[in-house]
């Protein structure tokens, strides 16, 4: 069994970020591991950085401006009616 | 915390099947849910707002035309954001984008001491996020922080976090090798964590 070299808090932050994506190469993840362990400040961030995250994943796209909606139903129903005009559709322009 | 939990849920492959049947609320549903990101990834190519506007209406346009055929082998929005990224790809009038390959540190460095130790240690944010209130508060703190990123830390973390998106597929969207899309994306977040631990913190 490799001893593993102990971390300091800035290098464990340095080392999070991958950790989170599973991505830190093995000993780097137990050096880190067993500084999270011992280390409240750090488990503090690992759990602001999950928090961050979650709510990046909750918070949904942007708004859509209802002039960006309108224009875009405007293509909609144009497009329709030439559908409807030419029986089908063999318009090959943009 | 899901954003599964709006609405009854149809989902994007049945609005779809719906809206290229000249169901113009199915229309509706799907542009008011994907043409943000549709422009953002659009915005990532091309340098103009209004080049990018173009692009993500072509994109539309282009499945509504069946132009692009839906083959159920990738999800709905994943589909979409290949075209629109594909599109943007080909007008893209932009030159090649800087990767940062070093990574940065996600804290600022005079937040520890000599040591390398917390001079304070960060605070927690589970309380907060309990918090009906505060957490309203906080979600509105991300979507800035995320609107203030620079273009490609913006693209990334809107497609991963956001969109829910892997790795891989925003690195194929966007061009980029996936390692340097987790860099990107590192950078992304502790900038929007950083905004979060000031919201926390009582600041604004
Ligand atoms: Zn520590």
């Amino acid at each position: 069994m490799v001893l593993v070299k102990d971390i300091n808090c800035h290098h464990a932050v340095g080392l999070i970020g991958e950790y989170l994506e599973g991505k830190l190469p093995r000993r780097d993840r137990r050096r880190l591991e067993k500084h999270l362990a011992g280390c409240d400040a750090c488990s503090a961030y690992l759990e602001q950085m999950r928090a961050t995250i979650a709510l990046a994943g909750s918070v949904g796209p942007d708004d859509l401006s209802t002039e960006a909606l309108d224009a875009l139903l405007n293509v909609f129903d144009n497009y329709q009616r030439e559908n409807r005009e030419n029986g089908e559709d063999v318009s090959g322009a943009s | 915390m899901s954003k599964s939990a709006t609405v009854s849920h149809v989902d994007d492959e049945e609005l779809l099947g719906r809206f290229l049947g000249g169901d113009r609320d199915a229309f509706r549903t799907l542009v008011v849910r994907y043409q943000p990101t549709v422009l953002q990834i659009a915005r990532y190519y091309v340098n103009s707002a209004a080049t990018a506007e173009d692009v993500a209406q072509d994109t539309w346009i282009a499945v509504l035309k069946g132009a692009e055929r839906f083959e159920g082998r990738a999800t709905f929005k994943t589909w979409l954001f290949r075209i629109v990224a594909n599109r943007a790809r080909t007008t893209g009038t932009r030159e090649k984008r800087q990767v940062p390959v070093d990574p940065t540190d996600p804290v600022s460095g005079d937040r520890f001491n000599t040591e390398g130790m917390w001079k304070e240690p960060p605070a927690s944010f589970t309380d907060l996020l309990a918090d009906g209130e505060a957490n309203v508060q906080l979600a509105a703190a991300v979507r800035t922080a995320i609107a203030e990123l620079p273009e490609m830390q913006r693209s990334v973390v809107t497609l991963h976090d956001v969109e829910g998106l892997s790795t891989s597929e925003v690195a194929s969207l966007l061009e980029l090798s996936e390692a340097n899309a987790r860099v990107v994306l590192h950078r992304a977040r502790a900038h929007i964590r950083e905004v979060v631990e000031r919201v926390a913190k009582g600041g604004s």
